[in-house]
């Protein structure tokens, strides 16, 4: 038996579509300027119909950018590279650390630990410049600033807060009978966190390593005051386009597209790992 | 291999003294003995269970198993194992592979294995979902598995905490016989907790009855019905419960007499030669008692102390009449059919080899039958 009247569902197709634009349309915008040149994107009134181009693509990938002021190199390759690389090592890094915590903090109750707990997230709530210049006084001294080493261990503010409260939160939600049935049977306390706690949490670790990931790779502020050109992100890089001839947007778009590439593809390939994760090792009873 | 596990003086505190959940509690289970830890729910019976499987410390106080101190080893270490009240099956394996697990550390051929799951599974009847996994089975085949699981190791000591909570009747009650057998066979040493009697007179050998941390009495499941060490256990065990007066005790060397509070002068009286001299000796000491007596022996007749009736309802194969004295039910149990009208009087007669004499103050037990304790 259906419910719904043909208004009612014109009415709700109609307000997702209205939503979906919403939130789609500057993706597909971008992606049209990504194919087109500066005159093409500057014209008034603005269409849809131009002839395309690779050119934007062609100019970031070989980095190098012809102006009407003269020809500029880009890093843009390298920095898409450096995004990829602090994002993946800071991320392992904060799950080898915050996992084990975060098991630590569902788990035992030990002399302040809710104020450790506490401290972790608070670095969240502090705005990042609020740190910067005190940290870049800090790296100068410790030789750390414009290292990838310097980077990661600063993305650490971003990612292990995120992964040790949202991986905590799965660890709670395990029976801890489970993992005593586990020890019981002749298993010590470190097989048990691997073989049972870590497996069964998968899906809220996999979900907290994919939102720390994203987190990193849109950070800015840390990587602009504490890397320079060779060591920065995406991120960036991309000021690079805002060039003495006027904004390169057709390159910057087409940046754009590359480096929300990454992301976008692991997130959809994580969405179907979650869904399956969690409907595999629901917890019962 | 079966153990023999100790308990001297054991204590458990959680918090900062908050709660007192165990206190000085000391028994020991023979090699091969079944014991039940009976109680409500909250009386440290559970609390027990753990710190002898590891999972509790203790505050105070030591765990044997085979002359070996266990309580500070971890539970991998312990040689125990264990069912869980809730089944703790792990969820990514199926019901085969969660009680075959169990057997991965002793090393055996897959043959052996399967031959051992399918057995267990037959003992238990849920042949039929070994292939499925713990979340598309019902509570009462999880609860199975979960002991099967337990059972089906090689360990010096079994603990089962509820074994058969979600079972239906029928099936507890087949299942009960086959898991008794199939633990003496084994000559398996085994801790049951339960707040189920039926199951721990069924089950064990002893039951550790405990009430507010406190081991009230341990002892053979006939012997704490018949010789019950204080009032609470006498109340605690049995059904329908005993029945309970407060009384005064009169000694004039011809008769004793038991007038219960608050009847208006009814009372039990006996020809002294009924009891013995050293009881009627112990009783001069005594004014006020608490007399408790079992239903079955309560007897509908002629005469006695007269009451009140309440309900009555024959059962097929008994009667219960529920009766009124000085404000307080007494309920008689009979294996004939008999009809008595509610707010009809009857009166009811008990002999005394059938009396529990507990003393009123810490409800200690001073007397069963004619007997001194």
């Amino acid at each position: 038996m259906d419910h719904t009247s043909n208004l009612e569902r014109i009415i709700r197709g109609g307000l997702i579509a209205l939503v979906l634009i919403f939130f789609l349309f500057p993706i597909f915008w971008i992606v049209l300027m990504s194919f087109q040149t500066n005159e093409t994107i500057l014209r008034i009134p603005p269409s849809i119909f131009f002839e395309p181009t690779l050119s934007n693509y062609s100019a970031l990938i070989t980095g190098k950018l012809k102006t009407t002021a003269g020809n500029l190199d880009l890093a843009f390759m390298k920095n898409l590279w450096n995004s990829v690389l602090l994002s993946t090592l800071s991320v392992a890094l904060s799950l080898i650390l915050g996992v084990p915590a975060a098991y630590a903090f569902a788990r035992f109750r030990f002399r302040l630990g809710e104020d450790i707990a506490f401290t972790l997230l608070s670095f969240r709530f502090a705005p990042p410049l609020l740190v910067l210049l005190p940290l870049s006084l800090y790296f100068k001294q410790l030789g750390l600033t414009n290292t990838y080493i310097g980077l990661i261990w600063v993305y650490q503010l971003i990612c292990l807060p995120l992964i040790l409260w949202i991986v905590r939160g799965y660890f709670e939600d395990i029976s801890p009978d489970i993992e005593h049935a586990y020890r019981i049977a002749g298993n010590s306390w470190w097989q048990t966190f691997r073989k049972i706690a870590v497996p069964l949490a998968m899906p809220g670790i996999a979900a907290a390593g994919l939102l720390a990931f994203i987190f990193a790779w849109n950070n800015f502020v840390f990587a602009l005051i504490l890397a320079s050109a060779d060591k920065q992100p995406v991120t960036v890089g991309a000021l690079a386009f805002v060039t003495a001839s006027g904004i390169q947007y057709g390159q910057i778009a087409a940046a754009i597209v590359l480096s929300i590439a990454p992301t976008l593809a692991l997130a959809l390939y994580a969405q179907r790992y979650l869904v399956e994760g969690l409907s595999l090792g629901a917890v019962k009873g | 291999m079966s153990s023999e596990l100790v308990l001297k003086n054991v204590d458990k505190i959680y918090g900062a003294g908050a709660v007192h959940a165990v206190k000085d509690l000391s028994f020991a289970v023979k090699p091969g003995e079944i014991t039940a830890l009976l109680g409500s729910s909250g009386c440290g019976k559970t609390s027990t269970l753990r710190m002898i499987a590891g999972f509790e410390t203790l505050t105070n106080g030591s765990i044997e198993l085979d002359g070996r101190p266990i309580h500070m080893l971890p539970p991998a270490q312990r040689g125990v194992a264990m069912a869980f009240e809730t089944y703790s099956l792990y969820p990514p394996l199926t019901i085969a592979e969660n009680i075959s697990f169990a057997l991965k550390a002793q090393k055996l051929g897959s043959q052996d294995v399967n031959k051992r799951v399918k057995d267990m599974a037959e003992l238990l009847e849920i042949g039929d979902v070994l292939n499925k996994y713990p979340s598309s089975v019902s509570g009462g085949q999880q609860q199975r598995a979960s002991l099967g699981r337990a059972l089906v190791r090689k360990a010096g000591l079994y603990l089962l905490d509820e074994p058969m909570g979600q079972l239906e009747p029928q099936l507890r009650a087949v299942l009960r016989g086959r898991i008794k057998h199939y633990l003496r066979e084994h000559d398996c040493t085994t801790i049951l907790v339960t707040h189920d009697q039926t199951e721990a007179n069924a089950l064990a050998d002893r039951i550790a009855v405990m009430e507010g941390g406190v081991l009230q009495q341990y002892a053979t499941p006939a012997e704490l019905k018949v010789r019950p060490a204080n009032l609470f256990v006498g109340t605690f065990i049995g059904e329908p419960p005993m029945n309970v007066f407060p009384v005064q005790v009169k000694d004039d060397g011809k008769t004793v007499d038991f007038a219960i509070e608050g009847s208006g002068g009814q009372s039990l009286s006996y020809a002294a030669a009924d009891f013995s001299q050293t009881l009627r000796n112990r009783l001069k000491g005594e004014t006020a008692l608490m007399l408790g007596v079992r239903p079955h022996a309560v007897r509908i007749g002629k005469q006695g102390l007269k009451a009140r009736v309440v309900t009555c309802q024959w059962l097929g194969d008994q009667t219960h009449i529920a009766s009124e004295i000085a404000g307080r039910t007494v309920v008689s149990v009979s294996h004939e059919q008999i009809a008595a009208k509610p707010a009809s009087e009857v009166f009811l007669g008990i002999e005394p080899g059938d009396l529990h004499i507990f003393s009123s103050g810490n409800g200690a037990a001073i007397a069963h039958g004619a007997q001194l304790v």
